[in-house]
């Protein structure tokens, strides 16, 4: 056969594929079934959200950060709460950082369990994501009870957390842990030993550690090959150092150990969560939920009524917002994906002057090609499942 | 508290900042801890060998990039900062790198060589900024399209500007 007429057959994935996890659009060059190269190309749900909170007061660009990785909405805006706390040098009071910690964990939980489930999906299982989403729901009423909104919450706000939680949320959601954790053994029941999960899993995409640093990864991405690396132990924000919890840590950094830290993370996210409902219900506990100064945070609608100070700070609040001293800060929180960092920087006006956002699943997809070169074309689709990887917060 | 315990963590890097001045001392322009995060401005020339020195020597050991950026203040000269965001895991910690930039002929090393996790942090920051890399294997747009014009993040880009290919004309 003539040389010449030999050559690789390139590939379009996505950018409509279920697979792709969102707009993603892969460009595949293939030697009969083995991925030779790929190129990503991003930027499908661009929406300027950096340009944009620019020009916005700080209160304004909170919600922005519920669009990133909507997934888990609060996990991001916790980052960004830290980063102008850090700035306005404020300490949020203790009901407001149990309150933090209980909702990131159940932005952990609804995060992973859309990443095992539809990664499950991925390589042909659709029994768990019916059963993971159903749990999902009733982890988004919860997002509801608190916030008013399912997903775009804006509960986290600069100097607390917008409103109280209403003591029967409280017992609901302890009412949720046990049964969670049964389906949580159901999932793992449909999926651990599964042979044909297992097949498509074990040994797919091997991340050496050496490997997860140089790309950058963080979260699951470095823990599936053995570094025990998470913020909340490593780098304690809020007031996660006075809960007891344990770090899954991979063995050989394949797709199958990422899905089992991922079901055995939900389960210490449990744990944390019903440590802090056990604190919430102390007296400890009790109190404000945000600071007191009425210049970064609104008054209570009822002192309003009475009291023209309040009714003047009101009406500053939501027109011109609060003033943020000038410095810069970078603050990082573990996100369920990996790192989420936000670097803000102000200048003494009520806008930021600028605020990058460091989203871990930009990392993880720019190891995309690294990850799937010499793995089956079959291969993609598990390899995206198991980077965990969202375009809200990839393309901001 | 947990501002407190943010900053705590951060308190030991200024014995980087002083090691790095010592290694480094024309190279490094001014060092600073702002709300504890340990920062280092230097010169665009000595940017290369300083993250060689703090990826590789045994007493830094950065071995995550975690972030690129670019910062335009708008009427300053030089117009603007480059700014690397590094962690040691090691010894859990972070310092921030910063590297002036002039409008006239933005360009500076690429960090690619070190850790891959450059190349697309590059690449967005020559796309919303349009600072140009050395020795980049791929500096092309990343998030916007190709027939884009202009940059979006700098400050003298407007807002609401809108472009043929996602909108009507201006």
């Amino acid at each position: 056969m003539n040389e010449a007429t030999l050559r690789n057959f390139t590939i379009n994935f996505g950018p409509q594929h279920p697979a792709a996890h969102g707009v993603l659009r892969l460009v595949l060059e293939l030697d009969g079934e083995v991925v030779e190269r790929v190129d990503p190309h991003i930027g499908l749900l661009h929406r300027g959200t950096e340009k944009l909170i620019e020009y916005k007061t700080y209160l304004q660009a909170l919600p922005y950060f519920d669009r990133l990785d909507y997934v888990a909405p609060m996990n991001q805006e916790h980052a960004f709460s830290l980063a102008t706390e850090r700035l306005l040098g404020i300490h949020v009071p203790r009901r407001a950082q149990l309150i933090r910690v209980l909702y990131c964990e159940i932005g952990r939980l609804l995060s992973h369990l859309l990443n095992v489930t539809t990664q499950a999906m991925d390589v042909g299982a659709l029994t768990p994501p019916l059963w993971g989403f159903e749990e999902r729901e009733k982890l988004m009423v919860f997002y509801e009870r608190a916030s008013g909104a399912r997903m775009h919450a804006n509960y986290f706000r600069t100097g607390g957390v917008h409103q109280d939680l209403p003591p029967q949320l409280l017992d609901d959601i302890w009412n949720f842990c046990d049964p969670f954790l049964q389906v949580c053994d159901d999932i793992e029941g449909l999926l651990t030993d599964n042979r044909i999960f297992k097949q498509r899993n074990v040994g797919i995409a091997v991340v050496k550690l050496e490997d997860a640093w140089n790309w950058g990864f963080s979260g699951v991405m470095v823990r599936g090959s053995g570094a025990a690396w998470d913020l909340r132990k490593a780098q304690p924000y809020e007031c996660y150092s006075e809960f007891d919890f344990d770090i899954p840590v991979g063995k050989n950094g394949d797709c199958y150990d990422r899905y089992c830290i991922r079901m055995e993370e939900m389960r210490q996210s449990v744990r944390i969560m019903k440590q802090c409902l056990e604190k919430l219900r102390l007296p400890e506990g009790q109190g404000p939920v945000s600071v007191p100064d009425n210049k970064i945070v609104p008054p209570r609608r009822e002192v309003m009524k009475r009291s023209m100070e309040a009714l003047i700070h009101h009406f500053k609040l939501y027109t011109e917002g609060f003033r943020v001293p000038a410095g810069e800060v970078y603050a990082a929180v573990e996100a369920p994906k990996g790192e989420f960092g936000v670097y803000l920087i102000a200048d003494g006006t009520n806008r930021p002057y600028k605020c990058k956002i460091r989203a871990p699943s930009f990392a993880h997809l720019q190891a995309m090609d690294f990850l799937t070169r010499g793995h089956m074309l079959a291969d993609v689709s598990a390899i995206i499942g198991s980077l965990d990887i969202v375009f809200g917060e990839i393309d901001r | 508290m947990g501002v407190e315990s943010s900053v705590a963590q951060n308190l030991p890097e200024t014995a980087t900042l002083d090691l790095l001045l010592a290694t480094f001392e024309e190279d490094v322009q001014e060092i600073s801890s702002p709300q504890g995060d340990a920062t280092a401005v230097v010169l665009p020339g000595g940017l290369k060998r300083i993250m060689e020195f703090l990826k590789d020597d045994a007493r830094t050991r950065f071995n995550l990039l975690v972030d690129i950026t670019a910062v335009d203040y708008l009427g300053r000269k030089p117009r603007f900062d480059v700014v690397y965001h590094l962690l040691s895991l090691s010894a859990k910690r972070r310092l921030r790198i910063k590297v002036r930039v002039e409008e006239s002929n933005p360009e500076i090393d690429s960090m690619t060589s070190l850790w891959g996790s450059a190349n697309w942090l590059e690449r967005e920051v020559w796309d919303m900024f349009g600072i140009r890399f050395t020795g980049h294997p791929n500096l092309k747009r990343i998030l916007m399209y190709e027939e884009f014009q202009g940059h979006p993040l700098r400050k003298d880009y407007p807002v609401n500007k809108r472009q043929p290919l996602i909108g009507p004309k201006n």
